[in-house]
């Protein structure tokens, strides 16, 4: 049972000339927390589109939660990752005309999940994340930085999902909020036990971390080698 | 998904507001047009039903049915009694309305007929004309009022009114030695006859008598029971009604009357009047109807820019609904319903814009131009058109939602 397994993915952007992912072999353990080091433009993002199932590749298998995503059509792969992935970006995470509520509600909806169970997971992941209730009521765009992340968070873990992809999510973040942010995030993956891959050029963060791994070490493509689209 | 696009509509609401005011010009353009060719068929259609044959003096015939039904403009010529008479005698004929024109009170047409026009006249489908209060003229000097008259100068049963000598809206020249007396008011009609005050022939006669070319050249002052006035014989007509005993005899009776020795008459079909007449004005009304849908069509297609413009703003707010697990296809519906949403909401400013228009010129409408126009547009063509506008929105927005679709498929989340 693994969180994630890639075998032998190659990915190359549509117009590019090499490849930007070269991946023989990366696992992902269920439960299992993981910090992905990487530099900017080395890739770090094209890897975890392709395990949310946004992007998908003809060469090489990547299968997560035991499911190989080419094999699902869009409409599932976009079911699937509702239900079973959240996502935590560097910035611009929540609709930002929509309510912290409608936010998190709407993520629920394409998960179907019924709205009393969402009500209530909406305000234990706000008071889990130290947030003031009153904050659902509010524009997202109204919140500070901090308070968006963390409302970010709580959109990811809404679906109860079992894996959790972070995408350099503290660098807009100053050091203190960054510690905290990170805190908070593992408390909550610890009380649910999902899977985490957080994706960050922060080597201080690692140690948060369970395992650590460089995109160097599983990439067989070179940073400097590749053009970024 | 309705809290997803309204919301991000009102994000925007600036150049939604804009778009939305060119919408709901375009589409009260629409109604409107469509409501004015509606409801001016329909009164037009409406004026007169139920006659066969509208006989006058040697004129062109939609000047004829324009003097004698509409009562707007001014009779060429008239027509002699004796002429009616032998008319009315003939065999085919099964009833006749002798009318009297060229008098006014306040703007309004006085027409001078017989008892027999009460009996006989219809309008709309056939409707027969009804008092509303009181009862027709039987003595010379009564008058009969259409509603509109009533309504607007306040008149009641038993006043006296002046007739005024032509027809424009204040006359100098006056009938004051003979007033009138309102016998009776008619119910609403919808047509020209709501605005006309019904005489006899008899009172017509009375008013002009020691008149000579439009001025009084003898006092000559009857009173009201002066029993003069009764044996009173109208000399000259400005028109005749006709029905037939049977509608075969009507080309028959029509050559007749076309050929009559001894004064040039006109006899015509006032449905192929009506509907000459309808051909020119509908002509207008045709290009008026195309100048609106391209007005609307301009509109659509500024929504259509705002929403693909919009695009561009919005890349990421697109990218992170399938992050968080939106099928393409909920894109598409989102741009499709904002638009829409803004198409609904601009239907249905534009048809406010219309009734209160004509709310304002419903009166304006009736008196100078015959136009009897109901507030409310509610005519199968205007249901067509807002169907019609809301189904081209519909598909003009896929243009700007399938671009969102497409580059949502090909997006990575975001870039580091």
């Amino acid at each position: 049972m693994t969180a994630i397994s890639i075998s032998s993915l190659k990915y190359t952007w549509p117009g590019a000339a090499t490849p930007t992912l070269d991946v023989p072999e990366f696992e992902v353990a269920r439960g299992e927390s993981v910090f992905l080091r990487g530099a900017s433009g080395s890739g770090k993002s094209t890897l975890l589109n392709l395990m949310s199932g946004i992007l998908a590749t003809s060469t090489g298998s990547v299968k997560v939660l035991d499911v190989e995503l080419a094999e699902l059509s869009v409409r599932k792969r976009d079911r699937f990752r509702a239900e079973h992935i959240g996502i935590v970006f560097q910035q611009f995470n929540l609709i930002p005309f929509l309510t912290v509520g409608g936010n998190l509600r709407l993520a629920a909806r394409f998960a179907h999940q019924a709205n009393r169970e969402t009500d209530q997971q909406a305000r234990s992941l706000v008071e889990a994340l130290q947030l003031h209730p009153d904050l659902l009521e509010q524009r997202a765009d109204r919140l500070s930085v901090g308070q968006q992340q963390r409302v970010a968070i709580a959109r990811a873990f809404i679906n109860k999902p079992d894996l959790i992809l972070a995408d350099e999510p503290t660098s807009a973040l100053d050091a203190d909020a960054r510690d905290h942010f990170v805190k908070l995030l593992l408390s909550i993956r610890e009380s649910t036990g999902c899977a985490i891959v957080f994706a960050s050029h922060d080597d201080s963060l690692a140690d948060f971390f369970e395992r650590r791994v460089a995109l160097s070490d599983i990439n067989k493509i070179k940073a400097r080698e590749l053009i970024h689209v | 998904m309705f809290e997803v696009a309204l919301s991000s509509l009102w994000s925007r609401r600036g150049s939604v507001m804009l778009t939305l005011a060119s919408l709901t010009i375009s589409m009260a353009i629409v109604i409107g047009v469509e409501h004015v060719r509606d409801q001016a068929e329909n009164s037009f259609v409406r004026t007169v039903s139920g006659v066969d044959l509208l006989v006058g003096a040697r004129t062109s015939q939609i000047n004829l049915l324009l003097y004698s039904v509409f009562r707007i403009g001014n009779p060429t010529n008239n027509i002699q009694w004796q002429s009616y008479e032998d008319i009315d005698a003939r065999s085919e004929v099964a009833w006749s309305i002798p009318f009297s024109l060229g008098d006014s009170h306040r703007g309004y047409r006085v027409l001078g007929t017989t008892s027999d026009y009460f009996e006989h006249f219809r309008y709309g489908d056939e409707e027969a004309l009804r008092f509303a209060q009181g009862e027709e003229f039987t003595t010379p000097l009564h008058a009969v009022l259409g509603s509109e008259v009533a309504n607007t100068l306040g008149y009641q049963l038993g006043q006296d009114i002046v007739l005024s000598h032509g027809i424009g809206n204040t006359s100098f020249v006056n009938h004051d030695n003979l007033p009138f007396t309102v016998v009776g008011i008619l119910a609403p009609t919808g047509t020209p006859v709501d605005r006309t005050i019904h005489v006899s022939l008899q009172g017509i006669e009375a008013i002009h008598l020691g008149w000579q070319n439009g001025v009084q050249v003898s006092a000559f002052s009857p009173d009201a029971d002066d029993p003069r006035l009764t044996e009173l014989q109208p000399t000259q007509i400005t028109a005749i009604l006709l029905g037939l005993e049977s509608p075969m005899a009507v080309f028959g009776l029509q050559r007749a009357i076309n050929n009559y020795p001894s004064e040039p008459l006109t006899a015509i079909l006032p449905a192929v009047a009506l509907g000459e007449l309808w051909q020119i004005i509908g002509t207008l009304e045709n290009l008026l109807q195309v100048i609106s849908i391209l007005v609307l069509t301009a509109s659509l297609l500024g929504l259509s820019t705002m929403l693909l413009s919009s695009l561009r703003e919005r890349r990421r707010e697109l990218a992170l609904y399938r992050a968080i697990g939106a099928h393409p296809s909920f894109i598409i519906w989102l741009i499709e319903l904002e638009g829409l949403a803004m198409v609904a909401m601009a239907t249905l400013l534009g048809y406010l814009v219309v009734v209160l228009g004509f709310s304002l010129t419903q009166d304006w409408l009736s008196e100078s131009y015959a136009l009897v126009i109901d507030a409310w547009p509610s005519s199968t063509g205007t249901w067509l058109y807002i169907a019609g506008a809301i189904l081209a929105t519909a598909l003009l927005i896929l243009i700007p939602a399938f671009i969102a679709y497409r580059r949502s498929l090909g997006h990575a989340l975001q870039s580091s």
